[in-house]
């Protein structure tokens, strides 16, 4: 244990967001730094990394080390800097676009790799940042905003979870931005979980998708506890209509461990090559 | 004096040559040797290149004096990259039918030498050893040296196997001795200790040395061999390796260890460059070290993936959205991908900046026998910041006199940052200020600007008022056409870039006094580097090209003669 008590606070940056007032993401904000303080992370000893989009801008706001990095490549950078340092806690965040559409094959990939980190999707159903196109979880013929086209794109939204399941991810749940002691316990759960922690939170967009405050009034609770057998939480998902809420799947596969051999000296490696 | 073993995939001309490497290089030789394939998965046609001789090769030679064929195959595919000239001799199994007239009209000598035919007076006797031997008496190399690679690589697991081999490599001496004419080699410098090595281990190599301890990469011809070499020794120096998904994944994979304090690597070829150059761009942005290794093949697109060209420059100079100073290298041998490898992941750590390594094919996959490398003492190390004083706050992007700002590492308690690509004020967080982004693009391009690169941003060589410019694998022909230009009574300069940007128009301009004209070797079709040099530095007003695009590399003899042109 660590000699200092942190509570939330102490991982909040004091540099204002850019969200609008209403936005789910200031709760998610919160349960993350609950989460944090639950788990007595040292602030320093933790990195927050993001990709593009509203939701991603979440690293700045916390007193972690963070890295902002570029549309959908969260998780890769997220990857590499676990492997480079396991001494880290390592937590990615992003949104639906970021993480589903332009990065989906690292979404995929890291499910499948399972190095131990935690990744928050904040899943608006909507991009944001770009004023209101929709996104691999819209709705099919969503068509409230301008930006979208007309009859909505008529194509079926992703079911995050379980896409997470089928690749591979160690631990697959879902929260909401409007329960957010319930979503902290969510995401502490996730982060003391080995291997990858896939973590959808329901974050409704006030300014785009303004139907999504009646949330609050779908949201309920998984209809049984956790599962660590895949089929059965593959059978679920099938009857998932995206609003059940807690963790799903809780699996036992061990963390990505990258190979180690036994040292040789630097100069030794020369031998290889010299007659 | 320069040997092509010919034969069509499975016959075994790649063994052999490797094994005729093999025993040069015990001899005492120096040695450069390049392989020809096409892109079949196995088989298909393939020519091994060797060169041999007293003094270091580090250039192809303008023709083949020896061209052994055990069969002649899809030959006509790439019978260009086998000049022959009528003092050259061809040595030709019957069983294989007529000498393709792609490769006869040459006039060089043919002599039929029944190597299937030899190879059945030997149980278990194979036609490539024959062919081994043949070349070993054609070339004056004793049976000894042969028979020891034989029984290094035989001896132990298939005893039956070996003596067949060595009895076939007699056989085919044997029969050689009645060929006469052909060029031996000379006495060899034993005197030195020789490497034998492939140029993408070089650069492995290289990356290693220089405190490289994560490597992301995806698998792409001709630069997969970097990563191979690193997946094997990066778990034996407490480093990690992972094969990424994609392109993207490897280098953002690269930054996020770099970002942790690791120095990072990843290697690819031209397409997967292309892809990697947005992530490059936050590398620059967030000044987070890495190094991209691209060894560069037949351009654009799917392009000639098993063949070299020195294309990607201009990518490597100018694919960077915004405005983007950054570091790129060029390597000038397959010795050399050592040197700039480590030299390039010193730069990079030093200056918190990315950097292009450019190889080519040609150095990446052939192999060379070379005086061994100095340990050079290139290490990366990173200005690491530390917790600072109570009540001051960490600023990652402050602004110091050479542009160079301490990095904090994640586990540094008080100097939480968030790295970012959004244009930032000097603390990390993002701003869209006038003042902000003007200072922080100075900071960029003055620390690289500034840094004090030594003389190995160039290899310098010789003096005269005309000069060589060129870069990468043309460096080796270019040294070649300069020391036959001297003979000649015609002195030329010789001036190769390892450092390609930043553009260093001091040390170009000391390097350029006295010259008059200039000739710009590359090996593209549209003479990139010739742009390149014509928009950064002020050149003698003569500037004139010797430019093609590959898979044919720059040879020695077109050189020379464009220069004794310019000297007359």
């Amino acid at each position: 244990m660590n000699a200092v008590t942190y509570t939330a606070r102490d991982y909040k940056s004091d540099v204002k967001p850019v969200w609008c007032p209403g936005c789910g993401h200031f709760s998610v904000l919160s349960s993350i730094t609950k989460a944090f303080a639950d788990l007595n992370l040292v602030p320093h000893q933790t990195a927050v990394v993001s990709g593009i989009g509203c939701s991603s801008r979440i690293p700045a706001y916390t007193n972690c080390y963070g890295f902002h990095s570029i549309h959908g490549r969260g998780l890769a950078i997220a990857a590499g800097l676990k492997l480079a340092r396991p001494d880290l806690t390592v937590l990615a965040a992003g949104g639906d676009g970021d993480g589903l559409s332009i990065g989906g094959n690292h979404f995929l990939h890291n499910c499948r790799r399972n190095v131990d980190m935690t990744y928050v999707m904040m899943d608006n159903r909507v991009y944001g940042m770009t004023k209101g196109q929709p996104s691999p979880t819209t709705e099919s013929d969503w068509d409230a905003s301008a930006m979208a086209p007309p009859g909505g794109t008529g194509l079926s939204p992703f079911n995050p979870l379980a896409i997470a399941l089928s690749a591979g991810a160690n631990f697959v749940a879902r929260g909401f931005a409007g329960d957010p002691n319930g979503t902290a316990a969510i995401i502490a759960e996730a982060i003391r979980h080995p291997g990858f922690s896939f973590v959808a939170v329901m974050s409704p967009c006030v300014t785009y998708r303004d139907e999504q405050r009646e949330w609050k009034n779908v949201m309920r609770p998984n209809p049984a506890p956790a599962t660590s057998d895949a089929s059965e939480a593959a059978r679920r998902l099938l009857v998932d209509d995206g609003y059940n809420l807690g963790v799903l799947y809780q699996g036992d596969r061990q963390a990505y461990k990258p190979k180690s051999l036994p040292d040789v000296a630097i100069a030794d490696f020369d031998k290889e090559f010299a007659l | 004096m320069s040997i092509a073993l010919c034969g069509s995939g499975g016959s075994g001309v790649m063994t052999a040559a490797n094994m005729l490497m093999d025993a040069v290089a015990k001899t005492g030789f120096y040695a450069l040797f390049n392989r020809s394939m096409g892109p079949q998965i196995r088989g298909g046609e393939a020519a091994a290149m060797v060169r041999l001789s007293t003094t270091p090769v580090t250039s192809v030679d303008d023709s083949f004096d020896l061209l052994l064929a055990i069969d002649w195959g899809n030959v006509q595919r790439f019978a260009a990259e086998l000049p022959l000239t009528p003092k050259s001799i061809i040595i030709t199994d019957p069983a294989s039918g007529e000498v393709p007239e792609a490769i006869s009209k040459s006039g060089a000598r043919i002599v039929e030498l029944p190597m299937k035919e030899l190879s059945k007076q030997v149980e278990g006797g194979r036609p490539n050893m024959v062919l081994l031997g043949a070349a070993a008496e054609l070339i004056g190399l004793p049976i000894g040296p042969l028979t020891e690679v034989l029984g290094n690589s035989l001896k132990k697991k298939r005893a039956d196997a070996y003596e067949a081999s060595v009895a076939a490599v007699k056989v085919g001496a044997e029969a050689a001795k009645a060929i006469t004419g052909s060029k031996k080699l000379g006495t060899p410098s034993t005197g030195t200790t020789k490497w034998d090595l492939v140029g993408n281990e070089a650069t492995a190599l290289g990356a290693l040395r220089a405190g490289v301890r994560f490597c992301a990469a995806y698998p792409i011809t001709p630069a997969t061999e970097v990563l191979e070499w690193l997946s094997k020794a990066l778990p034996k120096v407490g480093g990690v390796f992972v094969q990424a998904e994609d392109e993207i994944a490897s280098i953002n994979m690269c930054i996020g260890a770099s970002y942790g304090g690791k120095a990072s690597i990843t290697s690819t070829s031209g397409p997967g460059l292309a892809l990697m150059t947005e992530a490059f761009g936050l590398a620059l942005t967030s000044e987070t070290p890495v190094v991209v290794i691209d060894v560069q093949r037949g351009g654009p697109s799917t392009g000639i993936p098993t063949k070299s060209e020195q294309s990607d420059l201009n990518i490597a100079l100018y694919g960077m959205h915004g405005d983007a100073p950054h570091l790129v290298l060029s390597s000038q041998s397959i010795g050399d991908c050592l040197f700039t490898a480590q030299w390039a992941v010193y730069l990079a750590e030093a200056t918190q900046a990315p950097a292009i390594v450019l190889s080519e094919q040609s150095l990446g996959h052939s192999r060379t026998v070379i005086d061994a490398p100095a340990d050079i003492a290139f290490v990366g190390k990173r200005l690491i910041a530390e917790t600072p004083a109570e009540g001051v706050a960490y600023q990652r992007y402050a602004l110091t006199a050479n542009g160079i700002s301490p990095m904090a590492l994640p586990g540094t308690p008080g100097c939480q940052y968030t790295a970012d690509g959004l244009e930032h004020a000097v603390s990390g967080l993002p701003s869209s200020q006038d003042s902000d982004h003007q200072a922080q693009l100075n900071k960029r391009a003055d620390k690289l600007a500034n840094f004090d690169y030594g003389d190995h941003w160039a290899t310098i060589e010789g003096k005269g008022k005309v000069a060589v410019l060129c870069t990468g694998s043309a460096t080796g022909a270019a040294r070649e056409a300069v020391e036959r230009a001297k003979a000649d009574g015609v002195d030329v300069k010789l001036i190769s870039l390892r450092l390609l940007a930043p553009a260093l128009p001091k040390q170009m301009g000391a390097a350029l006094k006295g010259v008059e004209k200039v000739l710009v070797v590359e090996q593209n079709h549209s003479g990139q580097l010739y742009r390149y040099l014509r928009g950064e530095y002020d050149l003698p007003s003569k500037v004139e090209q010797l430019n093609h695009a590959g898979p044919l590399p720059i040879r020695p003899g077109a050189i020379h003669k464009r220069l004794l042109a310019m000297g007359a």
